[in-house]
């Protein structure tokens, strides 16, 4: 099976980590992987704030660079980037027809939407697998985020990986289903409820005892981490998909392996 | 209280930061909301075929809003059968016109009124009190509100803002003013308060000679209304006067009685989380010798038709103000009621205020944006209508402009002020994902400044710098890493 990596831009540019990740999880499964360089942005963050023309160009970009016959799919660790490809990219297809212009830009995104899938969804669904081999000695608190939990419907197949992780410990997080207060631009345009909403979160995972708070979408984690860092919390935010990926092996090199790739560059790198 | 005061209202982010500073708001609102949630929760679990009720009422309400036209003259007919009479506003002040004149025609100078959204909306009080007539609520939490000098902020609990304690003060301090006074001594158990109030309320259920009501449905075939309560003061106000006016939106109207069916089960189960409300009223026109003599229905658009024009928002219509929503988002948790400058806060005004009203003031153009997007709203809706879809579709009216209708006439809106920076960022980050060399050299230079970066931001993103850190920029893109490892085969992290 050959798949396409949807990184999206905000894990290509601040969280590489989760990336490589996806890339030794699926290889270590069998899977073919490749990332079409030419990807930039599903057009989430223009389509949400209401600038839904400067999408669309966009969405077609998207759909040039993944609709190719090659890829049996398109896997993204982010639930809510794969929202706005499987939910958002239609319905901008029939506004676009409802306003005359044709069912041009539909039928140019139609070949992606069936094909795309966000990390979990595609182990499960896809492939099959709920023990991925994985080993995280630590104990984990899941959140579901919005756009995975309801636009994707993940259900319990985050929680079905994560249980079938050696020495995991995955403990319930208190008010999960609640949104952390991410939003995208709406941490900037109300940032006063936006905050309070992430600092519940971030209290509802201290609550738990977990050392880790993992979430299948970088970019909550980014709110609710950069919450936890403010707080100075004793939780920290880890994507699933760095979960997945850790073996025993992993497990006992990893710090060789992040001081390499930090090392030339940043002494100060921290795990969060 | 209502309608006039809310002109004026900053937009949602200002009136939400006071309101997310006040920990006694918060703490009332948290615990009302997360209790009535979870009771919600379990009730609609308790039918099986929730799903199918939820698609059955959408598709009622949709039938009846495509045609409205006709459901809407077969109700008048239905109602003037039984002995009604019906007046058709076009806004709020001619709906304000309408009843005062009515309430002048009887002689009276002092109504009671069953709580009701539709005359909060337009202000009635206001307007009767210009008049010289005095409007007594005679619903519990309206009742507070009215007495507090207060403005609703919930849909079914108008003082959900308050706790016990407050709601003693208010009696104490403002009841006597209005009428019977609170009784010495008056502590904060909820029946003291309640039977202050039920005494309070009785002096004027018995005196009133025209009552007030709005309606939750009325069915075009019979010419019913129907008002679902809990308290059973609604009825008093609906049997006991003598004249009864009642102001109803036009979208409040179902094909036939038979469609009751559905929304008396999920309305109750959806708002107070009960498997039927505890008091069902119906009144069909006027009967010889049994309530009111003579009744008055008040058809009110208010921008209701002009909504009904826009494809997307129009799904607002189908609320049937059970307010799920309301106790289940997040947002309207941390922010209250008040902060949404409507008699219709949380989800549901976010989205029907800007349609009803239009998008030209601060507040209006900014409540599109009051909400994460998280959904919740959408799955808790008795009526699917989803809200997120039609947020998104006002944000694009409110930066992008484009036509809606007003007033029944197509008009151009242009896009509100305030967002031309945003439209340029916008703009330009669109031109640069359009171009992935582009992007990646964004990346690169992001990468190789990154020891320069400031722990706060400027502009715009100072809002998030000052309640969380910032997330570091890595040494290497992961596209960069791609390509030098030629897709991690070189390093050892695909094995």
């Amino acid at each position: 099976m050959r798949v396409a990596l949807f990184l999206t831009c905000v894990n290509d540019t601040l969280y590489p980590d989760t990336g490589r990740a996806v890339v030794k999880l699926l290889t270590r499964l069998g899977v073919e992987v490749d990332f079409p360089m030419a990807q930039t942005c599903c057009g989430q963050a223009h389509y949400n704030t209401g600038y839904r023309h400067q999408a669309e160009p966009l969405a077609r970009h998207f759909s040039d660079v993944f609709g190719a016959d090659a890829y049996d799919a398109i896997v993204t660790p982010s639930g809510s980037c794969g929202a706005m490809v499987r939910e958002a990219y239609p319905r901008m297809g029939e506004r676009a027809r409802a306003e005359g212009r044709g069912g041009g830009l539909a039928r140019h995104l139609a070949p992606v939407v069936p094909k795309t899938y966000e990390l979990t969804e595609f182990l499960v669904d896809v492939l099959g697998v709920t023990d991925v081999g994985a080993y995280y000695p630590h104990k984990v608190t899941y959140h579901p985020t919005c756009h995975g939990l309801r636009s994707l419907g993940l259900g319990e197949r985050p929680a079905r990986l994560l249980r079938a992780v050696k020495g995991l410990e995955l403990v319930e997080l208190p008010g999960a289903e609640e949104c952390c207060g991410f939003g995208g631009t709406f941490a900037v345009k109300n940032s006063d409820v936006s905050a309070a909403m992430g600092v519940d979160k971030v209290r509802h995972a201290e609550s738990t005892g977990a050392d880790v708070l993992c979430a299948a979408d970088n970019s909550c984690l980014a709110h609710i981490g950069g919450t936890m860092a403010r707080l100075r919390s004793g939780v920290r935010p880890v994507h699933i998909a760095e979960i997945l990926a850790s073996t025993e092996i992993s497990a006992s090199t990893s710090i060789s392996a992040s001081a390499e790739i930090s090392a030339s560059t940043d002494e100060e790198e921290s795990p969060s | 209280m209502s309608g006039g005061t809310f002109v004026g209202m900053p937009a949602f982010p200002e009136a939400a930061r006071e309101a997310v500073g006040d920990t006694t708001l918060r703490a009332n609102l948290r615990h009302a909301t997360r209790t009535i949630r979870d009771k919600r929760a379990k009730a609609v679990a308790e039918l099986a075929d929730w799903a199918e009720l939820r698609e059955a009422g959408k598709r009622v309400k949709d039938h009846t809003l495509r045609h409205l036209d006709h459901y809407l003259v077969r109700l008048e007919e239905s109602v003037v059968r039984a002995g009604g009479t019906v007046h058709w506003a076009a806004d709020a002040e001619e709906a304000n016109r309408v009843v005062a004149s009515l309430v002048k025609a009887t002689g009276e100078t002092e109504v009671v009124k069953v709580k009701s959204m539709a005359t909060q909306e337009i202000g009635l009080n206001e307007a009767l009190a210009a008049e010289g007539i005095r409007a007594y609520e005679t619903d519990l939490a309206e009742l507070i509100v009215q007495l507090g000098d207060d403005r609703p902020s919930h849909i079914l609990v108008p003082a959900i803002h308050r706790n016990r304690g407050e709601i003693r003060d208010i009696f104490e301090r403002e009841m006597g003013s209005w009428g019977r006074p609170a009784p010495e001594g008056l502590t904060d158990s909820p029946g003291e308060l309640a039977e202050a109030a039920r005494r309070h309320l009785r002096e004027k259920f018995l005196r009133a000679k025209v009552g007030i009501s709005g309606a939750n449905f009325m069915v075009a075939e019979t010419g019913t209304m129907v008002v679902v309560e809990s308290e059973g003061n609604g009825r008093m106000c609906l049997t006991l006067p003598e004249t009864l006016i009642s102001v109803v939106g036009v979208e409040k109207v179902v094909p036939a009685w038979r469609d009751l069916e559905i929304f008396l089960q999920t309305l109750p189960r959806s708002s107070t989380a009960e498997r039927m409300n505890p008091y069902t009223s119906m009144w069909t026109g006027t009967t010889d010798e049994d309530g009111p003599s003579a009744f008055h229905l008040v058809l009110l658009d208010n921008g209701r038709t002009d909504t009904l024009a826009d494809e997307v928002g129009r799904q607002a219509l189908r609320c049937i103000r059970c307010s799920a929503c309301l106790n289940v988002c997040p947002v309207y948790e941390r922010a209250g009621g008040h902060a949404y400058g409507s008699v219709y806060p949380g989800p549901i005004g976010a989205i029907l205020s800007p349609q009803l009203r239009g998008t030209r003031s601060e507040i209006d153009a900014s409540l599109p944006y009051a909400s994460s997007l998280c959904g919740a709203c959408y799955e808790v809706c008795p009526v699917a209508i989803d809200i997120p879809e039609v947020l998104v579709h006002l944000r694009e009216r409110v930066v992008q402009g484009g036509a809606v209708t007003r007033h029944g006439n197509r008009v151009t809106l242009k896009p509100a002020k305030g967002h031309a920076a945003e439209r340029a960022a916008m703009r330009a980050a669109g031109l640069a994902f359009a171009r992935p060399g582009v992007l990646r050299l964004g990346q690169r230079l992001a990468s190789r400044t990154r020891r320069l970066h400031p722990r706060t931001l400027p502009g715009p993103g100072r809002a998030w710098s000052a309640a969380r850190e910032l997330p570091k920029v890595p040494a290497e893109p992961f596209r960069d890493w791609w390509q030098r490892t030629r897709g991690g085969t070189t390093e050892g992290n695909g094995k």
